[in-house]
């Protein structure tokens, strides 16, 4: 293999691997802190890479901005979303068992995915990369990488970064660290530990919608797309450890690797290497790499 | 036998009678739709072993299922009917075997990541048959001629209901045998409380890959019948919508019941079957997936202990009302 074209991989699969981190960071944030497991996480991807489609026209109607002004609306609607959706069906999942969180959050997929299939329908839709973004680099002396895709990696980093700084060095950061360890605990602390767990979904939910609208110039939209990336984030949190945000950071960009050098080198198999990766891993370390608590 | 016991047999054997005088009133097309339910009953039952019997929550059955039916349609011969009596059991041991595999790496996790890890599993072998020319890809691969056992042509609607009843009696008393046996006892400690189970001196791990297995193997049985029944089989037989739906099955049933996999199986077909009927909904029909998952949103709100615990429910809270009357005149009683 030609080193540019190795390079161009290699930057595709940080892409990609941090792309998923994004994702994958949301699904782990919910289950380490509030206990529940969210099938409905990759609807959140799938209505971000939606909006990024059908909200364009409307916004650049009413602001007449463009991409950038889409992500903030989108941003702020994501919010909205999250915010409702825990109060209407997440804070009754906290005590129950498991079983019945799959059950719900698996009629929500079933849900989100026709409800979207009635609004937008069910075509595939490109999204124009947006124009201060279009170009590309120079890579060698034939190649170019596009800069899009680089701006994908540098949200994604920025974004870890931002979560990194909340969680550790912030009062926000460290009533959520608590309440994770004991609810009631902090509960009797005087702190309000229901809307704390609402703004930890709302923030959860926006993470993962934000991922979807970045990508859809990149990845198009099409109905499905949420399903897929919530099974890898699932073989992502599980390699990394439940509830381990730099377990994800780790599997994520390990995935990353695997999956774009495997479509490269051996095509057939590339479907398969991901879980292979993972009964590897599990092979070895039954709890994952970074196990949480 | 406890009168409540009494009254369990009674509604199964209530189920089972009027399943056997069905195909004899029934339309064609409904004994193929209760074939397919029972198909599907026998599926969920497969599942109520793992999730009731050893409190494994395995979101990865499909996969089970569709090696079933895979095997059964790529041992067929082409052109002939292929024997029921080497592609039934050829079916049910490709199932086991993967389920082997997969249960000796998954039950080293547990909980959650049981969850995530099976369902990880079960998407392995989608992609197995969905990127490779091994199934046929996406459009999948069809069965031309059925199967027959002797004389039993099971292309016959009639005969193909008579065989799934048959097979469908004989795991759920197997199952319910084994429930009572000291292996099914063993499953129902390690579901109650594994640490104790261990501190008993019981290794626990075979148990629950015995369990595992078992389970896949009947799935594949279910995917045998279902590859005959549709003579067609495609990866969505292996996708996680229906790893989930059979999970529905049983909850909407009742978790912990063998009778109650039969009932949800009964119920998840009914209901789809209303959703997809254009006569009711018309153009709506074809959004139907909304409203299973309303309902199924609704079940897990309204139904916590599922159909079978309905009328349990129904005396509780008659019951509650009775007890709160009488805390009311009690403490009326003590105003006076």
């Amino acid at each position: 293999m030609d080193f540019t074209i190795f390079l161009i991989q290699l930057l595709n699969s940080l892409q990609y691997g941090l792309l998923l981190f994004l994702v994958a960071s949301g699904l782990t944030l919910i289950f380490g802190i509030m206990g529940v497991i969210n099938l409905a996480h990759g609807s959140f991807y799938m209505i971000g890479g939606y909006m990024a489609f059908a909200l364009a026209p409307i916004v650049a109607a009413t602001f007449g901005g463009g991409f950038f002004s889409t992500l903030c609306v989108g941003l702020v609607l994501a919010v909205v979303l999250g915010y409702v959706l825990e109060w209407a069906f997440y804070s009754y999942l906290y005590e129950r068992e498991h079983l019945q969180q799959v059950l719900m959050t698996y009629g929500l997929i079933l849900v989100f995915e026709e409800l979207r299939s009635l609004l937008v329908g069910d075509d595939v839709h490109g999204v124009k990369v947006p124009d201060l973004l279009a170009g590309s680099l120079p890579l060698g002396e034939v190649m170019t990488y596009p800069v899009y895709r680089l701006f994908i990696s540098a949200v994604c980093v920025a974004l870890a970064l931002g979560m990194y700084f909340v969680f550790s060095r912030t009062r926000l950061g460290m009533m959520i660290r608590a309440g994770s360890t004991n609810r009631e605990m902090v509960q009797s602390l005087g702190i309000d530990i229901k809307f704390l767990y609402r703004v930890v979904f709302a923030a959860g939910v926006a993470i993962a919608v934000l991922a979807g609208m970045v990508a859809a110039p990149v990845s198009s939209v099409y109905p499905g797309m949420g399903n897929q990336v919530l099974i890898i984030c699932f073989v992502v949190v599980v390699i990394g450890g439940i509830g381990s945000i730099r377990g994800a950071l780790v599997a994520a960009l390990l995935i990353g690797l695997v999956d774009t050098f495997g479509k490269v080198l051996l095509p057939d198999a590339a479907g398969v290497l991901v879980y292979v990766l993972m009964a590897l891993i599990l092979l070895w370390k039954p709890d994952g790499l970074f196990k949480a608590g | 036998m406890t009168n409540n016991d009494t009254s369990k047999s009674v509604f199964v054997a209530a189920i089972f009678a009027a399943l056997a005088i069905y195909p004899f009133t029934g339309s064609e097309f409904g004994t193929d739709l209760v074939t397919t339910t029972m198909v599907f009953a026998i599926f969920a039952l497969s599942l109520e072993l793992l999730v009731g019997g050893t409190g494994l929550v395995c979101f990865g059955q499909a996969a089970f299922f569709g090696i079933g039916a895979y095997s059964a349609v790529l041992l067929s011969p082409q052109y002939d009917p292929g024997s029921v009596a080497i592609l039934l059991p050829a079916a049910v041991l490709t199932a086991a075997l993967y389920a082997l595999f997969v249960g000796a790496l998954s039950l080293r996790t547990k909980g959650v990541y049981f969850i995530m890890v099976t369902l990880a599993f079960a998407q392995m072998a989608y992609f197995v048959v969905h990127d490779t020319s091994l199934g046929g890809g996406t459009d999948g691969i069809y069965m031309t001629v059925k199967p027959t056992l002797g004389a039993i042509d099971l292309g016959d609607t009639q005969a193909l209901y008579w065989v799934t009843y048959v097979l469908l009696i004989a795991v759920f008393v197997f199952l319910a045998v084994l429930s009572r046996s000291r292996f099914g006892r063993a499953l129902a400690g390690i579901r109650v409380n594994e640490q104790r189970m261990r501190a008993t001196g019981f290794s626990t791990y075979p148990y629950k890959l015995a369990a595992f297995t078992i389970s896949g193997a009947i799935a594949g049985l279910g995917g045998f019948l279902f590859a005959v029944k549709d003579g067609a089989v495609n990866p969505e037989l292996m996708s996680w919508h229906l790893s989930g739906s059979v999970l529905v099955m049983i909850i909407l049933g009742g978790i912990g019941h063998l009778r109650g996999a039969l009932i949800g199986a009964f119920a998840f077909v009914l209901l789809e079957e209303l959703f997809k009927s254009e006569a009711i909904f018309g153009e709506f029909s074809k959004h139907w997936h909304l409203g299973l998952g309303m309902t199924i949103i609704a079940s897990v709100a309204l139904l916590p202990r599922g159909l079978v615990g309905l009328p349990g429910q129904w005396g509780q809270h008659l019951l509650g009302r009775a007890t709160r009357r009488a805390e009311d005149m009690e403490v009326q009683n003590a105003k006076a």
